[in-house]
């Protein structure tokens, strides 16, 4: 199980910095929040620990990203094992437009060497039930994935990475295009989760890192400016800055 | 008040253009009918479509398209096995693969290839191809269904290509996000994530393509050796619908049978473009749901 260690982290889209000396520890089997205002660097952040943001010209990057005592920012590093590892779930849930099965073999069937349809039946299952979605959707596994309701297609999202067995999930404000009720649902789900991956989540809402988060670290233009257990983060912030934040002065 | 009248009279006359194509569209289409159908005076439905022999100045006339369908399908069919395979692959590697420099370059090959008239490219047909097609297959003549097809190939793929490439395109970035995020590689997110969320739109490319291929006249009228009998291989003489009208409209005496049963293949290739167009249509369609 990995956790990830950030040391000196430096990112430039072109002349712009947008990370700026990060150091940080990601602990596993736990959730850390990364909040802060829009634009301060939390999506790029996430996009670093799986290499995302390689496909965006003029990136560069220095300093130190350790995952089971590897440097990910090398340019050696094997991507795919990366993202295997790694994996990320994003702000708006996209599902493949294939089966809800198909979705969710989708790692089998470009990782595995030989495909069992007996294995890829059982880690439908599994899958779907560690997303609480099985029993809602056994029996319609062949329907499109893009018929299903946000929500449903959020946690398929969820199972499709889970189906790939990472250590680490990446999460870019994964409910914020859900209600209410699902977010909490989801919630829920990422403390279920919690106790087999390291979870790493971004959030704009505040109210959610207290709620799901066991560190949180605040950002502010590029830069991490504090990082604590999210209790010390929500009562006790050191700096002046995280404590504007949370009290509502940034918006 | 001026601008109100100005208003509506600019708007009646959108009106009037529009209803006026319809109505062309209409009246040509009634013509076709009208000049077609009388052919059926002569010659039963069954025995136009399927008869074997078209001599149709001979007494009495054998008015029986079979060859001619079985010409135009086997140079559409070949020209569909060249283009298919060439063109979507060839708007994969424009839409994903290419660096943006040759992107641009490639775009514009297409664009070009696009815009060269079909009589041009039946000449350089002609001269080049057919004589290649005479010596590597040992023919007594190099005019030939295959000629016809690979010609027309040239002619399908512009379509295919561009169509193609746009449906590719607009694969939302999210699809292919999702599967690199899953560690899938590049050749492994465009086959199992980019075709099939493109499929509609490359199916669509594929139709307007080889509906472009059965309309064509000029090229195929040059290479194919327009012998109206019934191929049996691609490396065969034949002649398709389009070059039949085109070559004999102008000797048929005005309200002969000839002259009819010429019209009454024009309509044959109507329902089949419009059935073809129709059938793109659908896939598109799809796809925007
Ligand atoms: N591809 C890019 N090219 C150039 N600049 C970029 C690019 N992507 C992001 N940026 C800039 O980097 C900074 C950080 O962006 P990022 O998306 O990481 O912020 P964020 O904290 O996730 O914001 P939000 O809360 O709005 O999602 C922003 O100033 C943004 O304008
Ligand atoms: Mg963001």
């Amino acid at each position: 199980m990995a956790g990830i260690r950030v040391n000196n982290l430096d990112l430039w889209y072109g002349d712009f910095q947008a990370l700026k000396n990060v150091s940080a520890d990601f602990k596993e089997k736990r959730i850390t929040a990364i909040i802060g205002p829009s634009g301060c660097g939390k999506s790029t952040m996430l996009r670093v620990f799986n290499r995302m943001n390689d496909f965006i010209e003029g990136v560069r990057t220095s300093g130190e990203i350790i995952i089971d005592n590897e440097n990910i920012i090398n340019p050696e590093t094997d991507l795919v094992l990366l993202r295997k590892k790694v994996g990320m779930v994003f702000q708006r849930p996209n599902p493949f437009p294939l089966s809800i099965y198909e979705n969710i073999v989708f790692g089998e069937r470009i990782h595995a060497e030989k495909i069992n349809k007996n294995n890829l039946d059982e880690i439908v299952e599994q899958s779907l039930k560690s997303v609480l979605l099985w029993d809602e959707l056994k029996d319609k596994l062949n329907r499109p994935a893009l018929s299903l309701s946000l929500e449903q297609k959020q946690r398929l999202c969820i199972a499709r990475l889970i189906a790939v067995k990472p250590e680490v999930l990446l999460m870019d404000e994964p409910c914020s295009t859900l209600d209410p009720q699902a977010t909490q649902r989801i919630e829920e789900l990422m403390r279920e989760l919690r106790k087999n991956y390291t979870i790493i989540i971004v959030t704009h809402n505040m109210q959610q890192a207290a709620r799901v988060s066991d560190d949180t670290g605040f950002m502010l233009l590029g830069e991490l400016i504090e990082f604590d257990s999210t209790q010390n983060i929500f009562t006790a912030p050191k700096d002046k800055r995280t404590e504007d934040y949370i009290t509502g002065r940034y918006g | 008040m001026f601008r109100k009248a100005k208003e509506f009279i600019i708007e009646k006359l959108i009106q009037v253009c529009g209803l006026a194509s319809i109505f062309f569209v209409v009246v040509i289409f009634l013509f076709l009918l009208k000049e077609g159908l009388a052919v059926f005076k002569i010659v039963t439905p069954l025995n136009f479509l399927f008869g074997k022999s078209w001599y149709p100045i001979s007494d009495p006339a054998q008015l029986g398209i079979l060859p001619l369908i079985c010409g135009s399908l086997l140079v559409t069919l070949g020209a569909a096995i060249i283009s298919i395979p060439i063109g979507v692959a060839c708007a994969i590697y424009i839409a994903e693969i290419a660096p943006s420099k040759t992107k641009e370059v490639l775009k514009a090959g297409v664009e070009l290839l696009a815009a060269i008239p079909s009589v041009v490219l039946g000449f350089i047909g002609m001269v080049t191809l057919v004589p290649w097609v005479k010596n590597i297959f040992h023919l007594p003549t190099g005019l030939t269904a295959l000629s016809g097809s690979i010609m027309l190939a040239f002619m399908a793929m512009p379509t295919i290509v561009s169509i193609a490439e746009d449906a590719l395109y607009s694969v939302p970035k999210s699809y292919k996000e999702g599967a690199f995020a899953l560690g899938a590689t590049h050749w492994q997110t465009i086959h199992r994530v980019m075709l099939p969320a493109a499929s509609s739109g490359i199916l669509a490319a594929v139709m307007l393509g080889i509906g472009r291929v059965i309309g064509e006249t000029m090229a195929v009228m040059m290479i194919t050796g327009n012998a109206a009998v019934i191929p049996h291989s691609l490396l065969q003489p034949v002649r398709t619908l389009t070059a039949t009208i085109a070559a004999e409209m102008g000797e048929a005496v005005v309200g002969s049978e000839h002259y009819f049963a010429l019209f009454a293949i024009g309509i044959v290739l109507f329902i089949i473009s419009f059935a073809i167009n129709v059938t793109a249509d659908l896939f598109l369609h799809r796809e925007n749901r």
